[in-house]
């Protein structure tokens, strides 16, 4: 098995990226549930960042790494495109995102409810957005 | 992979959903969607007893039609939501905006 995942910038690709997060979730000892909450918030972090960092170009690419212990699940998310800090974005209230009638928004609210934590940096060029989940 | 068919058992237009929706094919939901409004039924039901993982994009269509349902009467209800998918509609908090029933038969029965 590799020790990431390279995605290319394409949606087609997010399929890939759910099949590889339940090979490595395989072994964890948490609930079906939880897994496929865990597979959504990195999908959503990876959605984001193909369709607004890349423009859905699919010469570039996108990194993921999960690593594990008996205490939390690390989800790594690398890329070279334009710094997308969801930090920094306002989580709508999901009356907001019904009244507006935009599509957009929920994606944010799913990685912040099912994560314990989120952190974000930038070094030489390369975005790390690193997602935990105490278990 | 998604299969999305549009069954008429009138008064009711189901849009029955099978497999996966994420940023690549949401927009076929939405157009699925849109196919079963223009008909301008008033009762409309999602069957998702085939669906088996949906993104925000997915969720999102659903999302940006209830003001609309809600303005012109329309009735909207899912159904059939395995246990783990029930569980991100309601991280949501859209077990609260929408209808939702564990079977066909509870929802046409509400």
């Amino acid at each position: 098995m590799p020790d990431y995942l390279k995605l290319y910038c394409q949606t087609s690709e997010l399929a890939e990226l759910r099949k590889y997060l339940q090979s490595r979730l395989e072994s964890s000892p948490i609930s079906d549930a939880l897994k496929l909450q865990l597979i959504l918030a990195v999908e959503e972090v990876c959605a984001n960042l193909i369709i607004h960092s890349h423009n859905c170009d699919k010469s570039e690419h996108i990194q993921v790494l999960v690593s594990q212990n008996q205490k939390e699940i690390v989800f790594e998310i690398r890329d070279q495109g334009n710094a997308f800090n969801i930090l920094e974005y306002n989580t709508p209230e999901i009356k907001e995102v019904v009244g507006e009638k935009r599509k957009g928004g929920l994606g944010i609210i799913l990685i912040k409810k099912i994560m314990d934590e989120i952190k974000f940096s930038t070094a030489n060029g390369t975005n790390i957005c690193s997602l935990v989940k105490k278990i | 992979m998604l299969e999305l068919k549009h069954i008429e058992e009138s008064p009711n237009h189901i849009l029955e959903v099978q497999g996966e929706i994420d940023a690549s094919n949401s927009v076929q939901l939405d157009e699925a969607m849109q196919e079963v409004i223009r008909t301008g039924t008033k009762n409309i039901l999602v069957d998702c007893s085939g669906l088996e993982y949906i993104s925000s994009a997915g969720l999102g269509v659903f999302m940006s039609y209830l003001e609309d349902f809600k303005e012109q009467g329309i009735s909207f209800k899912i159904y059939g939501l395995s246990e783990k998918v029930f569980e991100v509609f309601k991280i949501l908090g859209l077990d609260q905006l929408i209808p939702i029933f564990t079977d066909k038969d509870a929802a046409l029965a509400s």
